[in-house]
């Protein structure tokens, strides 16, 4: 009984991905067509009122814009499953490969910005909730509040400014490098980033984790532990942090979600070729197929980080096991 | 700026000290690009990569600018817009102007090593002629008949009547010189010209390098050993990318930026451009078919206060035709200075004393000081009672909306040429392509383009074009307002570059890094 509910539970979750997935689809197919403009005319700007009718005709036979908007979807969705996401005529390369080369660019540039966040986020957090309204905790709201009103392009935009016209150091202006090529060069690219993602993070990671420590710490197992003398330092981490994980990790879950998404703001100033440039120059350009592979395997992505998430639950916290 | 932000700049110092440590990559010390042999590589800071690599559809600036040092015309312009000979040594126009032979560039080779002669001329342009191939320079052939090759140095464009705009039409890379055993698909990975320099590398979204082409025909050789066109796709970035030495030119819009680059090092040149800011009207819609409403309008602008607050009055007030040998003068039209009480006379003159509602189309987006504009200039236009009603548009929907000639009114910065005929003649004659987002035309207009056409001599052309400007003038058929600059950072060791008014980055071939 125990095996088929389990089991209808995974099917039940699966089908939820591709319901999820197939409307995101649709959704970005007929977002885009709503959009004005399009290929011809994000190419040529105003010089497509030059076009005759019989010119006209063969760039819309060129880009496919003659076929039905069924057929359109259609024949990409068909595509899909035999692994042709499509072509990209400005890069002159499939939007396979484009993929392939920003999503993992995305990736480090997601797990980097994570790390700063909890390295920032949790510790901070901890601190303000060790003492409320005290000195400590006005420093961690104050961070968290930079970091929630501090909006990114700004932020990147001045350490950019900063560190190339005060100390010349600029690795961004170089061409970029991806890991496996040149992996000092790459951190160094991904550093700034990374630290002004982590950076906006941080906030909603601290404050999640002071919320969830002051929470768990009025619990009666801490007054126990307590008094039976276990260390202020171990009290803290075995039995205060590691209850309060799960809406920690919720949180974190969701951010890299969103980060998995391309931070397009950061990735347009540090010139990082991750997949946010990529749909944000799949509309400028109104490259359909690109932009709706695209925005499909950052929804894929999306869910299957959640579903990480809710399996890391079980890892971290025995009640949801049982 | 908030203690948070500081303290994050304190953690990026001490974090970046320690990374570049580790590595002897970066740092102004050792700018990655000079790459010291003769010539060097010399890095150009772009903020996109081109669109296309096909040159007869590029029309984007970046794709313009980089196919531009690959690809050779049958004739080029100079520093000063002159037309001079390119791929074709000489050409003549015949007496009755039914013809013009061209003759061609002996030894010169494509990137791949085949031969150019008349074969591949005819084909190119045959190919750009055909409609199938949707070549955006198509209507500068529409005087050409045929084209004939009775020797392989050797070319004559029939035409069905003189052409005098014919050669400078003939200098844009829309019109480049293709090799007749390519294809559009081959180009579009693998261009094949007879330019300065060839495609050496190609990262998509990242980078485009070019290097030398050693059998170029020029006498002068490029210098540089290449050229890579970094992508950086923030304008301010490129600055940081300049300061920091990793890149050595780039060209600027903003204002606003170019003045952050100005200082150190780096150089900031000013070009005008052949680009004009302007108030479209369209004389076929409502009250604007009333020649005295659009001199209302003409005679209610105070263009020199558009440029202030629009551009930081970084631009010069213009008339129509913005190329140097051709410049109108905007001080022969109607009003050159603001007169309200002649505007409420032409108001009273056709009947709308109390004033007019014009609907106008805005573009946000598309370049920095559009809705600005519309603004000064709405507001400007309410003090003689003509109400600009502004509709800020997303730059795709105002294109469509612009492509379909749907407005009233539009305001628009319009790309110029060097040529008048080929910079007006299509919007202004009664059967220009783009007629009908002109919205204006006239017999005199359409005589005077047809005088310009069938005249060679310089000096006559210019007294012609003078009048069609002072007709466009005198009509209000549009309102023209100003044009902006662009500004050319260098970095001390980059000499020799050359930035023209059409914005084109055809000296990179004579550029040095010292």
């Amino acid at each position: 009984m125990f095996r088929v509910l389990a089991r209808n539970r995974a099917i039940r979750r699966v089908a939820g991905m591709i319901g999820t997935l197939f409307g995101v689809a649709v959704f970005v197919f007929v977002m885009l067509r709503a959009i004005p403009g399009d290929q011809i005319t994000a190419g040529l700007g105003t010089e497509a009122a030059a076009l005759t009718p019989a010119q006209l005709a063969a760039l819309e036979r060129y880009y496919g814009l003659d076929q039905s908007l069924f057929t359109q979807f259609f024949s990409w969705l068909g595509n899909l499953f035999t692994g042709n996401l499509g072509f990209s005529a400005r890069s002159q390369q499939s939007v396979l490969d484009m993929t392939l080369q920003s999503l993992p660019v995305t990736f480090e540039l997601a797990v980097l910005s994570i790390v700063l966040a909890l390295l920032l986020g949790v510790p901070l957090g901890m601190l303000a909730a060790s003492r409320t309204n005290s000195p400590r905790d006005a420093v961690g709201q104050l961070v968290s509040l930079g970091g929630l009103s501090i909006p990114a392009f700004l932020l990147a935009t001045t350490l950019l400014s900063v560190f190339a016209a005060s100390f010349g150091f600029n690795p961004n202006g170089q061409g970029f490098a991806s890991l496996l090529e040149d992996p000092l060069l790459n951190l160094q690219q991904m550093f700034l980033p990374a630290l002004v993602l982590g950076f906006g993070i941080a906030a909603p990671i601290l404050r999640t984790t002071r919320t969830a420590v002051l929470d768990v710490r009025s619990g009666d197992f801490v007054r126990t532990a307590r008094a039976k003398g276990v260390p202020p330092g171990r009290l803290q981490v075995r039995h205060v942090l590691r209850n309060a994980l799960v809406p920690i990790l919720t949180m974190t879950g969701l951010q890299f979600g969103y980060l998995l998404g391309g931070a397009v703001v950061v990735e347009q100033i540090f010139s990082v070729p991750g997949v946010g440039r990529q749909v944000l120059l799949g509309i400028q350009q109104k490259e359909y197929a690109v932009v709706q592979s695209t925005v499909l395997v950052i929804a894929l992505s999306f869910v299957l980080v959640n579903l990480l998430t809710d399996l890391l639950y079980r890892v971290v916290d025995p009640r949801v096991r049982s | 700026m908030s203690r948070g932000a500081f303290s994050a700049i304190g953690v990026a110092v001490t974090l970046s000290i320690a990374l570049t440590g580790c590595s002897s990559s970066s740092g102004p010390a050792a700018p990655a690009a000079t790459t010291g042999a003769a010539g060097g590589t010399l890095v150009v800071g772009v903020t996109s990569d081109p669109d296309t690599l096909f040159p007869w559809k590029a029309t984007q600036f970046q794709a313009v600018n980089v196919l531009q040092n690959i690809y050779g015309t049958l004739t080029e312009f100079d520093k000063d817009l002159n037309v001079v000979p390119g791929l074709a040594e000489s050409w003549k126009t015949a007496k009755d102007g039914d013809s013009l032979t061209l003759t061609l560039r002996q030894g010169v080779t494509f990137g791949d090593g085949s031969a150019f002669d008349s074969k591949d001329v005819k084909h190119s342009l045959d190919a750009i002629m055909d409609e199938d191939t949707a070549a955006v320079a198509a209507a500068s052939l529409s005087s050409v008949e045929s084209v004939e090759a009775p020797d392989p140095h050797t070319v004559v464009l029939k035409l069905s009547g003189p052409d005098a705009a014919l050669p400078a039409n003939l200098a844009t890379v829309n019109m480049a010189m293709l090799s007749s055993d390519d294809t559009e698909e081959k180009l579009n990975t693998a261009p094949n010209g007879t330019g300065p320099f060839t495609l050496r590398k190609r990262v998509a979204s990242q980078s485009i390098t070019l290097g030398r082409n050693a059998k170029y025909w020029g006498s002068e050789k490029p210098k540089l050993d290449g050229v890579e066109f970094r992508v950086i796709p923030d304008e301010s970035a490129i600055v940081s990318a300049m300061q920091s030495g990793n890149v050595q030119l780039a060209v600027f819009n903003d204002p606003l930026v170019a003045q952050t680059a100005q200082g150190g090092s780096i150089t900031v040149a000013k070009t005008p451009q052949l680009s004009y800011h302007a108030l479209q009207l369209n004389t076929r819609r409502g009250d604007l078919d009333d020649l005295n409403v659009r001199l209302a309008i003409q005679c209610a602008v105070d263009r020199k206060q558009v440029l202030d607050t629009a551009a930081l009055s970084e631009g010069e007030v213009t008339g129509p035709i913005t190329a140097p040998a051709f410049k109108s003068n905007p001080q022969q039209r109607p009003c050159p200075a603001r007169d309200l009480t002649k505007a409420a006379d032409y108001l009273q003159k056709a009947g709308k004393p109390n004033g007019v509602a014009i609907k106008t189309i805005v573009s946000q987006g598309e370049y920095a000081t559009s809705v600005n504009e519309a603004q000064n200039l709405k507001a400007q236009l309410a003090e003689a009672k003509i109400d600009l009603q502004l509709e800020v548009l997303e730059s795709g929907a105002f294109v469509d909306r612009w492509v379909a000639g749907d407005f009233d009114a539009a305001v628009a910065l319009n790309g110029g040429r060097p040529d008048p005929d080929g910079m007006y003649g299509r919007y202004f004659t009664s059967d220009g392509n783009l007629n009908k987002v002109a919205g204006y035309s006239s017999p005199e207009l359409d005589k005077l383009f047809a005088e310009g056409k069938a005249t060679t001599d310089q000096a006559a052309r210019k007294a012609i074009y003078d009048k069609v400007s002072a007709e466009l003038e005198n009509n209000a058929a549009w309102i023209w307002l100003f044009t902006s600059y662009t500004y050319t950072g260098t970095a001390a060791q980059v000499t020799g570059f050359v930035p023209m008014v059409s914005g084109s980055l055809q000296y990179l071939r004579t550029t040095t890094l010292g």
